[in-house]
Protein backbone atom coordinates (compact mmCIF):
# COMPACT_ATOMS: atom_id res chain seq x y z
CA UNK A 1 0.00 0.00 0.00
CA UNK A 2 1.43 3.59 -0.76
CA UNK A 3 2.22 4.71 2.64
CA UNK A 4 1.87 8.65 1.71
CA UNK A 5 -1.51 8.41 0.20
CA UNK A 6 -2.08 6.88 3.32
CA UNK A 7 -0.83 9.52 5.40
CA UNK A 8 -2.23 11.83 3.37
CA UNK A 9 -5.83 10.61 3.59
CA UNK A 10 -5.31 10.23 7.71
CA UNK A 11 -4.20 13.86 7.84
CA UNK A 12 -7.35 14.65 5.60
CA UNK A 13 -9.65 12.56 7.75
CA UNK A 14 -8.37 14.13 11.06
CA UNK A 15 -8.74 17.94 9.29
CA UNK A 16 -12.24 16.94 8.95
CA UNK A 17 -12.73 15.89 12.29
CA UNK A 18 -11.78 18.26 13.81
CA UNK A 19 -14.01 20.89 11.55
CA UNK A 20 -16.93 19.00 12.16
CA UNK A 21 -16.50 19.03 16.16
CA UNK A 22 -15.44 23.05 15.84
CA UNK A 23 -18.33 23.64 14.04
CA UNK A 24 -20.90 21.78 16.16
CA UNK A 25 -19.45 23.31 19.16
CA UNK A 26 -20.02 26.41 17.81
CA UNK A 27 -23.74 25.65 17.43
CA UNK A 28 -24.13 24.41 20.87
CA UNK A 29 -22.24 27.13 22.16
CA UNK A 30 -24.27 30.20 20.13
CA UNK A 31 -27.50 29.82 21.80
CA UNK A 32 -25.78 31.18 25.51
CA UNK A 33 -23.32 33.62 23.34
CA UNK A 34 -26.78 34.53 22.56
CA UNK A 35 -28.32 34.83 25.49
CA UNK A 36 -25.59 36.75 27.29
CA UNK A 37 -24.81 39.58 24.95
CA UNK A 38 -28.78 40.00 24.21
CA UNK A 39 -28.75 40.48 28.09
CA UNK A 40 -26.91 43.50 28.29
CA UNK A 41 -29.15 44.97 25.36
CA UNK A 42 -31.68 47.46 25.48
CA UNK A 43 -35.07 46.36 23.78
CA UNK A 44 -35.15 48.92 21.26
CA UNK A 45 -31.33 47.77 20.41
CA UNK A 46 -32.49 44.02 20.45
CA UNK A 47 -34.25 44.60 17.53
CA UNK A 48 -32.37 46.95 15.72
CA UNK A 49 -32.07 45.44 12.14
CA UNK A 50 -29.44 44.98 10.78
CA UNK A 51 -28.62 43.39 14.43
CA UNK A 52 -25.41 44.51 17.13
CA UNK A 53 -23.00 41.48 17.48
CA UNK A 54 -21.79 43.27 20.85
CA UNK A 55 -24.13 45.30 22.89
CA UNK A 56 -23.73 48.49 22.99
CA UNK A 57 -22.87 49.00 26.50
CA UNK A 58 -22.72 46.22 29.11
CA UNK A 59 -25.38 47.28 31.68
CA UNK A 60 -27.69 45.17 34.22
CA UNK A 61 -30.60 47.30 33.99
CA UNK A 62 -32.06 43.96 32.33
CA UNK A 63 -31.01 41.93 35.29
CA UNK A 64 -32.69 44.38 37.46
CA UNK A 65 -35.70 44.37 35.84
CA UNK A 66 -36.10 40.37 36.07
CA UNK A 67 -34.92 40.59 39.33
CA UNK A 68 -37.95 42.70 40.12
CA UNK A 69 -40.67 40.93 38.27
CA UNK A 70 -39.97 37.65 40.05
CA UNK A 71 -38.78 36.21 43.46
CA UNK A 72 -35.66 35.27 42.65
CA UNK A 73 -34.06 34.63 46.08
CA UNK A 74 -37.36 32.52 46.64
CA UNK A 75 -37.08 30.91 43.60
CA UNK A 76 -33.52 29.55 44.47
CA UNK A 77 -34.19 28.70 47.64
CA UNK A 78 -37.41 26.48 46.56
CA UNK A 79 -35.50 24.90 44.19
CA UNK A 80 -32.68 24.18 46.53
CA UNK A 81 -34.91 22.88 49.43
CA UNK A 82 -36.35 20.53 46.61
CA UNK A 83 -33.10 19.13 45.08
CA UNK A 84 -31.95 18.58 48.58
CA UNK A 85 -34.51 16.80 49.70
CA UNK A 86 -35.00 14.70 46.28
CA UNK A 87 -31.88 13.43 46.53
CA UNK A 88 -31.48 13.03 50.13
CA UNK A 89 -35.12 10.97 49.75
CA UNK A 90 -33.67 9.04 46.79
CA UNK A 91 -30.58 8.11 48.01
CA UNK A 92 -31.35 6.80 51.86
CA UNK A 93 -34.53 4.73 50.79
CA UNK A 94 -33.19 3.48 47.66
CA UNK A 95 -29.43 2.44 49.27
CA UNK A 96 -31.74 0.60 51.77
CA UNK A 97 -34.15 -0.67 49.22
CA UNK A 98 -31.35 -1.23 46.58
CA UNK A 99 -29.30 -3.61 49.32
CA UNK A 100 -32.14 -5.61 50.40
CA UNK A 101 -33.14 -6.38 46.99
CA UNK A 102 -29.52 -7.17 46.23
CA UNK A 103 -28.66 -9.09 49.03
CA UNK A 104 -31.41 -10.23 51.10
CA UNK A 105 -33.34 -13.13 50.95
CA UNK A 106 -37.12 -12.43 51.98
CA UNK A 107 -41.05 -13.49 51.02
CA UNK A 108 -42.45 -11.14 48.09
CA UNK A 109 -39.13 -9.88 46.84
CA UNK A 110 -39.96 -10.74 43.54
CA UNK A 111 -43.47 -9.02 43.48
CA UNK A 112 -42.14 -6.44 45.31
CA UNK A 113 -39.66 -5.22 42.75
CA UNK A 114 -42.28 -6.68 40.02
CA UNK A 115 -43.73 -2.82 41.73
CA UNK A 116 -40.42 -0.78 40.99
CA UNK A 117 -40.30 -1.92 37.33
CA UNK A 118 -43.63 -0.93 36.97
CA UNK A 119 -43.23 2.36 38.66
CA UNK A 120 -39.96 2.39 35.88
CA UNK A 121 -42.12 1.73 32.57
CA UNK A 122 -44.84 4.08 32.95
CA UNK A 123 -44.44 8.42 31.95
CA UNK A 124 -45.02 10.27 35.02
CA UNK A 125 -48.16 12.01 33.96
CA UNK A 126 -50.00 9.08 34.18
CA UNK A 127 -49.81 9.52 38.26
CA UNK A 128 -49.86 13.59 38.05
CA UNK A 129 -53.59 13.91 38.54
CA UNK A 130 -53.97 11.88 41.89
CA UNK A 131 -50.66 13.13 43.22
CA UNK A 132 -51.87 16.40 42.92
CA UNK A 133 -55.45 15.64 44.84
CA UNK A 134 -52.94 13.96 47.76
CA UNK A 135 -51.27 16.92 47.99
CA UNK A 136 -54.33 18.63 47.62
CA UNK A 137 -56.04 17.45 50.57
CA UNK A 138 -53.17 17.11 52.56
CA UNK A 139 -52.96 21.01 52.46
CA UNK A 140 -49.26 21.14 50.76
CA UNK A 141 -49.96 23.29 47.94
CA UNK A 142 -47.85 26.25 47.64
CA UNK A 143 -45.02 24.33 49.91
CA UNK A 144 -41.99 22.90 49.57
CA UNK A 145 -42.94 19.78 50.44
CA UNK A 146 -45.66 19.74 48.00
CA UNK A 147 -42.81 20.24 44.95
CA UNK A 148 -40.80 17.16 47.16
CA UNK A 149 -43.82 15.02 47.01
CA UNK A 150 -43.37 12.80 44.26
CA UNK A 151 -39.75 12.49 44.95
CA UNK A 152 -40.20 11.10 48.46
CA UNK A 153 -38.76 7.22 47.16
CA UNK A 154 -37.15 6.36 43.49
CA UNK A 155 -37.94 3.43 41.75
CA UNK A 156 -34.97 4.30 39.16
CA UNK A 157 -32.70 4.81 42.20
CA UNK A 158 -34.13 1.47 43.85
CA UNK A 159 -33.22 -0.12 40.72
CA UNK A 160 -29.92 1.53 39.64
CA UNK A 161 -28.21 1.00 43.56
CA UNK A 162 -29.36 -2.84 43.36
CA UNK A 163 -27.51 -3.07 40.37
CA UNK A 164 -24.56 -1.36 42.51
CA UNK A 165 -25.34 -3.59 45.05
CA UNK A 166 -25.26 -6.56 42.96
CA UNK A 167 -21.63 -5.96 41.83
CA UNK A 168 -20.32 -6.41 45.26
CA UNK A 169 -19.41 -10.01 45.93
CA UNK A 170 -20.94 -11.75 48.93
CA UNK A 171 -18.29 -12.69 50.58
CA UNK A 172 -17.53 -8.91 51.53
CA UNK A 173 -20.96 -8.80 53.30
CA UNK A 174 -20.19 -12.33 54.82
CA UNK A 175 -17.10 -11.17 56.09
CA UNK A 176 -18.32 -8.42 57.68
CA UNK A 177 -21.49 -10.68 59.00
CA UNK A 178 -18.38 -12.92 60.76
CA UNK A 179 -17.04 -9.89 62.54
CA UNK A 180 -20.18 -9.51 64.28
CA UNK A 181 -21.81 -7.09 62.55
CA UNK A 182 -25.57 -7.39 62.49
CA UNK A 183 -27.68 -6.62 59.36
CA UNK A 184 -28.23 -3.20 59.54
CA UNK A 185 -24.09 -2.43 60.57
CA UNK A 186 -23.09 -4.63 57.55
CA UNK A 187 -25.53 -2.14 55.32
CA UNK A 188 -24.04 1.05 56.36
CA UNK A 189 -20.30 0.18 57.94
CA UNK A 190 -19.50 -1.98 54.76
CA UNK A 191 -21.61 -1.80 51.62
CA UNK A 192 -23.09 1.16 51.99
CA UNK A 193 -19.88 2.99 51.73
CA UNK A 194 -19.03 0.91 48.74
CA UNK A 195 -21.22 2.54 46.47
CA UNK A 196 -19.97 5.94 46.71
CA UNK A 197 -19.59 6.58 43.01
CA UNK A 198 -23.15 4.76 42.30
CA UNK A 199 -24.71 7.38 44.86
CA UNK A 200 -22.41 10.34 43.47
CA UNK A 201 -24.34 9.47 39.93
CA UNK A 202 -28.03 9.19 41.27
CA UNK A 203 -27.20 12.47 43.24
CA UNK A 204 -26.43 14.26 40.17
CA UNK A 205 -29.44 12.31 38.01
CA UNK A 206 -32.07 13.22 40.85
CA UNK A 207 -30.64 16.24 41.21
CA UNK A 208 -30.47 17.87 37.11
CA UNK A 209 -33.93 16.00 36.66
CA UNK A 210 -35.94 17.61 39.95
CA UNK A 211 -34.16 21.12 38.77
CA UNK A 212 -35.62 20.90 35.13
CA UNK A 213 -38.89 19.23 35.93
CA UNK A 214 -41.52 21.81 34.26
CA UNK A 215 -45.09 20.36 34.69
CA UNK A 216 -45.19 19.37 38.91
CA UNK A 217 -44.03 22.80 40.20
CA UNK A 218 -46.74 24.32 37.73
CA UNK A 219 -49.51 22.09 39.24
CA UNK A 220 -48.47 22.78 42.45
CA UNK A 221 -47.03 25.00 43.44
CA UNK A 222 -49.26 28.19 41.79
CA UNK A 223 -48.47 31.31 44.07
CA UNK A 224 -45.28 32.78 42.56
CA UNK A 225 -43.10 33.12 46.03
CA UNK A 226 -43.38 28.74 46.19
CA UNK A 227 -42.34 28.89 42.17
CA UNK A 228 -39.37 27.02 41.46
CA UNK A 229 -36.59 28.47 38.86
CA UNK A 230 -38.29 26.34 35.80
CA UNK A 231 -41.82 27.18 37.01
CA UNK A 232 -40.75 31.16 37.47
CA UNK A 233 -39.32 31.24 34.05
CA UNK A 234 -42.36 29.81 32.90
CA UNK A 235 -44.32 32.83 34.33
CA UNK A 236 -41.64 35.82 33.08
CA UNK A 237 -42.34 34.31 29.49
CA UNK A 238 -46.21 35.64 30.23
CA UNK A 239 -44.98 38.84 32.08
CA UNK A 240 -42.67 39.90 29.09
CA UNK A 241 -43.88 38.53 25.99
CA UNK A 242 -41.57 40.10 23.41
CA UNK A 243 -39.05 41.87 25.27
CA UNK A 244 -36.18 39.10 25.01
CA UNK A 245 -33.51 41.13 26.74
CA UNK A 246 -35.59 40.92 30.10
CA UNK A 247 -36.34 37.17 29.17
CA UNK A 248 -32.65 36.35 28.49
CA UNK A 249 -32.22 38.37 31.61
CA UNK A 250 -33.87 36.14 33.58
CA UNK A 251 -32.78 33.06 32.05
CA UNK A 252 -29.61 33.42 32.29
CA UNK A 253 -30.05 34.01 36.21
CA UNK A 254 -32.10 30.43 36.14
CA UNK A 255 -29.32 28.68 34.89
CA UNK A 256 -26.29 30.28 36.44
CA UNK A 257 -25.96 27.57 39.33
CA UNK A 258 -26.43 24.21 37.92
CA UNK A 259 -23.96 25.51 34.95
CA UNK A 260 -21.47 26.57 37.65
CA UNK A 261 -22.38 23.35 39.20
CA UNK A 262 -21.14 21.80 35.90
CA UNK A 263 -18.39 23.67 34.89
CA UNK A 264 -16.28 22.64 38.06
CA UNK A 265 -17.54 18.99 38.65
CA UNK A 266 -17.64 18.49 34.73
CA UNK A 267 -16.33 14.55 35.24
CA UNK A 268 -18.72 13.63 37.68
CA UNK A 269 -21.67 15.26 36.12
CA UNK A 270 -20.80 13.57 32.88
CA UNK A 271 -19.94 9.79 33.95
CA UNK A 272 -22.84 10.26 36.59
CA UNK A 273 -25.59 10.95 33.96
CA UNK A 274 -23.93 8.52 31.46
CA UNK A 275 -23.90 5.74 34.46
CA UNK A 276 -27.22 6.45 35.31
CA UNK A 277 -28.84 6.01 31.55
CA UNK A 278 -26.49 3.22 30.55
CA UNK A 279 -29.20 1.47 32.56
CA UNK B 1 -38.31 -28.76 52.44
CA UNK B 2 -38.37 -27.12 56.17
CA UNK B 3 -41.60 -25.02 56.35
CA UNK B 4 -39.83 -23.04 59.54
CA UNK B 5 -36.82 -20.90 58.73
CA UNK B 6 -33.84 -20.95 60.56
CA UNK B 7 -33.70 -18.00 63.23
CA UNK B 8 -31.05 -16.39 61.09
CA UNK B 9 -32.88 -16.47 58.21
CA UNK B 10 -36.05 -15.08 59.94
CA UNK B 11 -34.23 -12.17 60.92
CA UNK B 12 -32.53 -11.77 57.56
CA UNK B 13 -36.30 -11.52 56.15
CA UNK B 14 -37.36 -9.53 58.75
CA UNK B 15 -34.41 -7.01 57.34
CA UNK B 16 -35.48 -7.37 54.24
CA UNK B 17 -38.82 -6.43 54.90
CA UNK B 18 -37.98 -3.54 56.83
CA UNK B 19 -35.41 -2.32 54.22
CA UNK B 20 -37.98 -2.10 51.28
CA UNK B 21 -40.25 -0.84 53.02
CA UNK B 22 -40.31 3.02 53.07
CA UNK B 23 -40.05 2.46 49.30
CA UNK B 24 -42.59 0.03 48.62
CA UNK B 25 -45.11 1.78 50.52
CA UNK B 26 -43.75 5.00 48.87
CA UNK B 27 -44.95 3.67 45.57
CA UNK B 28 -47.98 1.99 46.48
CA UNK B 29 -49.54 5.47 47.93
CA UNK B 30 -47.12 7.67 45.18
CA UNK B 31 -47.85 5.35 42.00
CA UNK B 32 -49.57 2.45 42.41
CA UNK B 33 -52.71 3.73 43.62
CA UNK B 34 -52.69 7.08 41.31
CA UNK B 35 -52.05 4.48 38.27
CA UNK B 36 -55.40 2.69 38.97
CA UNK B 37 -57.43 5.87 40.39
CA UNK B 38 -56.45 7.61 36.41
CA UNK B 39 -57.73 4.33 34.59
CA UNK B 40 -60.88 5.01 37.06
CA UNK B 41 -60.97 8.55 36.31
CA UNK B 42 -60.43 8.10 32.56
CA UNK B 43 -64.11 6.79 32.99
CA UNK B 44 -65.30 9.11 34.85
CA UNK B 45 -66.60 12.92 34.68
CA UNK B 46 -64.96 15.26 37.10
CA UNK B 47 -67.39 17.23 39.19
CA UNK B 48 -64.70 19.84 40.64
CA UNK B 49 -63.00 19.36 43.94
CA UNK B 50 -61.25 15.70 43.56
CA UNK B 51 -65.11 14.25 43.18
CA UNK B 52 -65.78 11.69 40.28
CA UNK B 53 -68.78 10.55 38.71
CA UNK B 54 -68.81 7.31 36.60
CA UNK B 55 -69.94 7.85 33.30
CA UNK B 56 -68.79 4.49 31.31
CA UNK B 57 -66.49 5.22 27.86
CA UNK B 58 -67.75 8.76 27.38
CA UNK B 59 -64.57 10.36 27.92
CA UNK B 60 -63.00 7.79 25.04
CA UNK B 61 -65.86 8.17 22.56
CA UNK B 62 -65.52 12.06 23.09
CA UNK B 63 -61.47 11.84 22.50
CA UNK B 64 -62.09 9.93 19.64
CA UNK B 65 -64.47 12.18 17.71
CA UNK B 66 -62.26 15.38 18.86
CA UNK B 67 -60.10 16.32 16.05
CA UNK B 68 -57.71 18.24 18.58
CA UNK B 69 -57.00 14.55 20.07
CA UNK B 70 -55.94 13.13 16.80
CA UNK B 71 -53.97 16.05 15.54
CA UNK B 72 -51.71 15.86 19.26
CA UNK B 73 -50.96 12.40 18.64
CA UNK B 74 -50.19 13.22 15.19
CA UNK B 75 -47.97 15.86 16.26
CA UNK B 76 -46.37 13.39 18.68
CA UNK B 77 -45.59 10.77 16.57
CA UNK B 78 -44.57 13.51 13.87
CA UNK B 79 -42.14 14.90 16.66
CA UNK B 80 -40.76 11.53 16.99
CA UNK B 81 -40.21 10.50 13.77
CA UNK B 82 -38.31 14.06 13.42
CA UNK B 83 -36.24 14.10 16.39
CA UNK B 84 -35.16 10.17 17.10
CA UNK B 85 -33.51 8.93 13.43
CA UNK B 86 -31.29 12.57 13.02
CA UNK B 87 -30.50 13.08 16.86
CA UNK B 88 -29.12 8.89 17.04
CA UNK B 89 -27.41 10.12 13.28
CA UNK B 90 -25.91 13.33 14.65
CA UNK B 91 -25.01 11.60 18.28
CA UNK B 92 -23.21 9.10 16.47
CA UNK B 93 -21.60 11.06 14.41
CA UNK B 94 -20.40 13.18 17.71
CA UNK B 95 -19.60 9.91 19.48
CA UNK B 96 -17.76 8.86 16.89
CA UNK B 97 -15.67 11.78 16.28
CA UNK B 98 -15.08 12.25 20.17
CA UNK B 99 -13.85 8.45 20.22
CA UNK B 100 -10.89 9.10 18.07
CA UNK B 101 -7.93 10.59 18.99
CA UNK B 102 -8.33 14.61 18.85
CA UNK B 103 -7.10 16.64 21.24
CA UNK B 104 -9.32 18.61 23.59
CA UNK B 105 -12.11 15.95 23.90
CA UNK B 106 -12.80 16.70 27.46
CA UNK B 107 -13.42 20.63 26.27
CA UNK B 108 -15.78 18.88 23.32
CA UNK B 109 -17.28 16.73 25.32
CA UNK B 110 -18.27 19.18 28.02
CA UNK B 111 -19.32 21.59 25.44
CA UNK B 112 -21.97 19.39 24.06
CA UNK B 113 -23.09 17.96 27.21
CA UNK B 114 -24.22 21.19 28.73
CA UNK B 115 -28.18 21.71 27.33
CA UNK B 116 -28.10 18.68 29.77
CA UNK B 117 -27.74 20.63 32.72
CA UNK B 118 -29.98 23.65 31.63
CA UNK B 119 -33.40 23.74 32.66
CA UNK B 120 -35.46 22.84 28.92
CA UNK B 121 -37.84 26.62 30.29
CA UNK B 122 -34.32 28.58 30.10
CA UNK B 123 -32.60 27.13 26.73
CA UNK B 124 -36.04 26.98 25.50
CA UNK B 125 -36.52 30.97 25.86
CA UNK B 126 -33.26 31.61 24.20
CA UNK B 127 -34.09 29.73 20.97
CA UNK B 128 -37.64 31.70 20.95
CA UNK B 129 -35.51 34.27 20.86
CA UNK B 130 -33.33 32.97 17.88
CA UNK B 131 -36.10 31.97 16.04
CA UNK B 132 -38.65 35.13 16.32
CA UNK B 133 -40.02 36.05 13.17
CA UNK B 134 -39.23 39.73 13.23
CA UNK B 135 -36.04 40.41 14.88
CA UNK B 136 -34.54 36.78 15.09
CA UNK B 137 -31.00 36.29 14.37
CA UNK B 138 -31.45 33.03 12.29
CA UNK B 139 -33.84 35.06 9.71
CA UNK B 140 -31.50 38.26 9.66
CA UNK B 141 -28.07 36.13 9.26
CA UNK B 142 -29.69 34.41 6.15
CA UNK B 143 -31.93 37.25 5.15
CA UNK B 144 -34.95 35.38 4.94
CA UNK B 145 -38.47 36.02 7.08
CA UNK B 146 -40.09 32.61 7.90
CA UNK B 147 -41.96 33.00 11.26
CA UNK B 148 -40.41 30.19 12.66
CA UNK B 149 -42.41 29.61 16.11
CA UNK B 150 -46.26 30.66 15.09
CA UNK B 151 -46.48 29.48 11.20
CA UNK B 152 -48.56 26.16 12.05
CA UNK B 153 -46.44 25.11 9.17
CA UNK B 154 -42.84 24.94 10.51
CA UNK B 155 -43.26 25.42 14.55
CA UNK B 156 -43.60 22.03 15.27
CA UNK B 157 -39.90 21.89 12.93
CA UNK B 158 -38.57 24.11 15.18
CA UNK B 159 -39.48 23.09 18.49
CA UNK B 160 -37.71 19.39 16.90
CA UNK B 161 -34.63 21.42 15.88
CA UNK B 162 -33.82 22.91 19.80
CA UNK B 163 -34.90 18.55 21.35
CA UNK B 164 -32.23 17.66 18.85
CA UNK B 165 -29.64 20.36 20.09
CA UNK B 166 -30.65 19.63 23.87
CA UNK B 167 -30.17 15.67 23.53
CA UNK B 168 -27.09 15.35 21.60
CA UNK B 169 -24.54 15.46 24.07
CA UNK B 170 -26.45 13.33 26.38
CA UNK B 171 -27.09 10.28 24.11
CA UNK B 172 -23.24 10.85 22.36
CA UNK B 173 -22.14 10.21 25.99
CA UNK B 174 -23.92 7.13 26.24
CA UNK B 175 -23.03 5.99 22.91
CA UNK B 176 -19.11 6.71 23.64
CA UNK B 177 -19.39 4.58 26.43
CA UNK B 178 -20.78 1.58 24.41
CA UNK B 179 -17.64 2.72 21.89
CA UNK B 180 -15.10 2.86 24.49
CA UNK B 181 -15.77 -1.50 24.94
CA UNK B 182 -14.87 -2.38 21.56
CA UNK B 183 -11.55 -3.96 21.67
CA UNK B 184 -9.01 -1.97 19.46
CA UNK B 185 -7.56 -5.28 18.22
CA UNK B 186 -10.20 -5.39 16.02
CA UNK B 187 -9.68 -2.26 14.27
CA UNK B 188 -5.89 -3.31 14.01
CA UNK B 189 -6.80 -6.39 12.13
CA UNK B 190 -9.13 -4.62 9.79
CA UNK B 191 -6.32 -1.87 9.07
CA UNK B 192 -3.87 -4.88 8.22
CA UNK B 193 -6.49 -6.31 6.11
CA UNK B 194 -6.75 -2.89 4.20
CA UNK B 195 -10.39 -2.70 5.09
CA UNK B 196 -11.12 1.53 4.79
CA UNK B 197 -12.42 3.39 7.69
CA UNK B 198 -16.15 3.46 6.08
CA UNK B 199 -15.82 -0.41 5.65
CA UNK B 200 -14.55 -0.44 8.99
CA UNK B 201 -17.46 1.69 10.35
CA UNK B 202 -19.99 -0.33 8.88
CA UNK B 203 -18.87 -3.80 9.69
CA UNK B 204 -17.14 -3.09 13.27
CA UNK B 205 -18.36 -0.19 14.95
CA UNK B 206 -22.00 0.08 14.33
CA UNK B 207 -22.51 -3.79 14.70
CA UNK B 208 -20.49 -3.50 17.96
CA UNK B 209 -22.28 -0.44 19.24
CA UNK B 210 -25.87 -1.70 18.07
CA UNK B 211 -27.00 -2.62 21.47
CA UNK B 212 -25.87 0.42 23.06
CA UNK B 213 -27.94 1.95 20.54
CA UNK B 214 -31.03 0.32 20.84
CA UNK B 215 -31.26 1.18 24.41
CA UNK B 216 -29.84 4.82 23.72
CA UNK B 217 -32.93 4.81 20.77
CA UNK B 218 -35.38 3.45 23.20
CA UNK B 219 -35.23 6.13 25.72
CA UNK B 220 -34.97 8.75 23.50
CA UNK B 221 -38.08 7.48 21.63
CA UNK B 222 -39.94 7.75 24.99
CA UNK B 223 -38.78 10.81 25.72
CA UNK B 224 -40.43 12.31 22.64
CA UNK B 225 -43.61 10.60 23.09
CA UNK B 226 -43.67 11.27 26.11
CA UNK B 227 -42.33 15.67 24.99
CA UNK B 228 -43.86 18.67 27.00
CA UNK B 229 -41.88 21.09 28.63
CA UNK B 230 -39.80 22.46 25.44
CA UNK B 231 -42.78 22.72 23.31
CA UNK B 232 -44.93 24.65 26.00
CA UNK B 233 -42.06 26.71 26.55
CA UNK B 234 -41.60 27.45 22.82
CA UNK B 235 -45.53 27.58 22.14
CA UNK B 236 -47.92 29.28 24.24
CA UNK B 237 -51.70 29.09 24.66
CA UNK B 238 -52.16 31.89 22.16
CA UNK B 239 -49.73 31.39 19.16
CA UNK B 240 -51.69 30.66 16.11
CA UNK B 241 -49.62 27.48 15.58
CA UNK B 242 -50.65 25.53 19.08
CA UNK B 243 -52.90 23.08 17.55
CA UNK B 244 -50.67 22.12 15.10
CA UNK B 245 -47.77 21.98 17.86
CA UNK B 246 -49.13 20.52 20.85
CA UNK B 247 -48.01 17.35 21.88
CA UNK B 248 -50.24 14.27 23.67
CA UNK B 249 -48.91 15.70 27.02
CA UNK B 250 -49.34 19.17 26.55
CA UNK B 251 -53.09 18.83 25.32
CA UNK B 252 -53.01 16.62 28.37
CA UNK B 253 -51.88 18.96 30.54
CA UNK B 254 -54.14 22.08 29.24
CA UNK B 255 -57.20 19.69 29.87
CA UNK B 256 -56.58 18.39 32.85
CA UNK B 257 -54.94 21.81 34.79
CA UNK B 258 -55.96 24.45 32.75
CA UNK B 259 -60.14 23.30 31.64
CA UNK B 260 -60.26 21.25 34.69
CA UNK B 261 -61.20 17.97 32.57
CA UNK B 262 -59.78 15.84 34.96
CA UNK B 263 -62.10 12.84 33.49
CA UNK B 264 -60.79 13.61 29.82
CA UNK B 265 -57.43 14.23 31.06
CA UNK B 266 -56.93 10.78 32.56
CA UNK B 267 -58.60 9.44 29.12
CA UNK B 268 -55.48 11.87 27.20
CA UNK B 269 -53.16 10.34 29.64
CA UNK B 270 -53.93 6.38 29.42
CA UNK B 271 -53.85 6.78 25.80
CA UNK B 272 -50.04 8.08 26.01
CA UNK B 273 -49.46 5.20 27.73
CA UNK B 274 -50.73 2.87 25.22
CA UNK B 275 -48.95 4.57 22.54
CA UNK B 276 -45.77 4.29 24.38
CA UNK B 277 -46.35 0.58 25.61
CA UNK B 278 -47.05 -0.30 21.42
CA UNK B 279 -43.70 1.75 20.44
CA UNK B 280 -41.66 -0.57 22.89
CA UNK B 281 -43.04 -3.51 21.58
CA UNK B 282 -42.65 -2.35 18.08
CA UNK B 283 -39.05 -1.33 18.88
CA UNK B 284 -38.15 -5.16 20.99
CA UNK B 285 -39.33 -6.70 17.54
CA UNK B 286 -37.15 -4.73 15.00
CA UNK B 287 -34.33 -5.22 17.23
CA UNK B 288 -33.92 -8.60 15.80
CA UNK B 289 -33.25 -7.40 12.36
CA UNK B 290 -30.37 -4.52 13.39
CA UNK B 291 -28.89 -5.30 16.88
CA UNK B 292 -25.80 -7.74 17.37
CA UNK B 293 -25.71 -9.54 21.10
CA UNK B 294 -23.20 -11.95 19.49
CA UNK B 295 -19.64 -10.58 21.26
Amino acid sequence: MNTKSFERSQKMGKFITYAALVFGSIIMIFPFVWMILTSSKTVSESIQIPPTILPQQFMLDNFVDAVNSLPFVNMYFNTIMMIIFRVIFAVVFSSMAGYAFAKLKFKGKNLLFGIVLMQMMLPSQIFIIPQYQMVAKLGLANSIAGLVFPGLVSAFGTFFLRQAYLGIPNEVGEAAFLDGCNQWQTFTKVMFPLTSSSVAALTVFTAVFAYSDLMWPLVVNSDLNMMTLSSGLANLRGQFTTNFPVLMAGSLLAMLPMVALYLFFQRQFIEGIAMTGGK
Amino acid sequence: MNNKLSRAARIEQNWGWFMVAPTIIGLIVLNVWPFIQTIYASFCEHLGFGHYQFIGIGNYVNMFQNAEFWRATGNTLLFCVLTVPVGMFLSLLVAVMLNAKVKFKGGFRTIFFLPMVCAPAAVTMVWRWIFNGDYGILNQLFGIHVAWVTDPKVALVSCAVVAIWSAIGYDAVLLLSGLQNISKSYYEAASIDGASKVTQFFKITLPMVSPTLFVTMIMRLMASIKVYDLIYMMVEETNPALTNVQSLIYLFYRESFIAGSRGSGSAIAVWTVLIIGVATLFQFWGQKKWVNYEV
